[in-house]
């Protein structure tokens, strides 16, 4: 009993900083958007459309701890880490922009920002699906 | 299970708060950039070519960038019209274009012929006011635009004349370029005397013009 607790409280950190980083992610997009003044491309607001709902996922399944938590948000993050992915080697030009989704508005190689030479949007977003995906097999791995 | 859930609520509204006071502090910094590069290079805000409307010596100098086919740009030109006629001769207005909607550099080009005819304001009141008859969903509907204008009075064979010379093309990527560089990325966008308006909204325009006058 007392050590299924104290798992059962270490899942739970874990789940705690997956919804931190999802946060972070939703507010920081949004940050780039409504802020910064940043217009999102197609394959963006594909990635918030599934970044977005892990954030009340998580608050849902961390009050109390849940466990089907994992069940719910797991198809979110492994769709969104493809679409990151793809966003990803979009840029470093290893898919043609031709054979890309974004032909009108804003075209998704467009890089609003490159910190360090290397972090742009997307790779934040790569960034954040990864560290979720992480966490969230951490979990699995300690609950089964 | 109670200290978690405190946990969690404190960290949403840290988190909600971080996002709003950075979120000022990065709009405030940029609105100080904006007011010392117009300080520094006042063409940023009027050309020579741009139309100027009201008396040259006014004391507020209102900037005002603007897409013939944006609905709030409509709605706000009355409004403004308005604020300007109740401070008679004290406020100048300067229109810049910032054609964002497709197909509205097209009607940016009817406005600056029909200058040429000396009717800039008559059409552009008539632009805004057949917005919704006009404006289709990939650009104006031209079928409609014409009739309106030989209405005006405009002789439309010089008017489609004067449309086609090139420096008009020059003109609106000056303009846009200047929008661009000061930070006018949504239309309306308003400067009073050089600093951008911050919060957009009809009453935080009259606060602003009125705290210049």
């Amino acid at each position: 009993m007392v050590s299924d607790e104290i798992n059962n409280n270490k899942t739970w950190i874990f789940l705690f900083f997956a919804f931190v980083v999802a946060m972070i992610a939703m507010l920081g997009s949004l940050f780039f958007s409504e802020i910064m003044d940043f217009v999102p491309c197609t394959l963006c607001w594909y990635q918030r459309i599934l970044m977005y709902p892990l954030v009340f996922i998580f608050i849902v399944g961390m009050m109390p701890y849940d466990k089907k938590v994992l069940k719910y948000s797991t198809p979110f993050v492994v769709v969104g880490w493809v679409f990151a992915l793809y966003h990803n080697l979009l840029h470093f030009g290893l898919i043609p922009e031709s054979a890309s989704p974004c032909v009108q508005g804003i075209p998704c190689s467009t890089k609003y920002i490159e910190w360090f030479g290397f972090i742009t949007i997307p790779m934040l977003s790569f960034i954040a699906f990864s560290i979720i995906a992480v966490l969230l097999y951490l979990i699995k791995r300690r609950d089964v | 299970m109670k200290s978690q859930q405190k946990i969690v609520i404190f960290s949403i509204i840290g988190l909600i708060l971080f996002f709003i006071i950075s979120g000022a502090i990065y709009k405030n910094q940029k609105s100080n950039d904006v007011v010392a590069m117009v300080k520094e290079d006042s063409a940023l805000l009027e050309r020579d070519y741009s139309v100027s409307i009201g008396n040259k010596d006014a004391k507020v100098h209102l900037v005002e960038f603007f897409d013939p086919a944006c609905v709030t740009c409509a709605d706000f030109h009355p409004l403004v019209k308005d604020i300007m006629k109740k401070n008679e001769g004290n406020i100048r207005l300067t229109l810049r274009y910032a054609p964002y909607h497709s197909g509205s550099d097209y009607i940016v080009k009817i406005l600056e012929a029909s200058r040429k005819q000396g009717k800039f304001n008559e059409t552009l009141e008539m632009i805004f006011k057949k917005q919704l008859e006009w404006e289709g969903f990939s650009g104006p509907n031209m079928k409609v635009i014409w009739p309106l204008l030989s209405q005006i009075g405009l002789n439309i064979d010089q008017l489609v004349k004067d449309m086609k010379d090139p420096k008009l093309d020059d003109l609106i990527a000056q303009d846009l370029a200047d929008a661009k560089k000061v930070g006018a990325t949504k239309t309306p966008s308003y400067y009073v005397n050089g600093k951008p308006l911050q919060q957009f909204g009809y009453e935080q325009l009259k606060e602003l013009i009125y705290s210049e006058l």
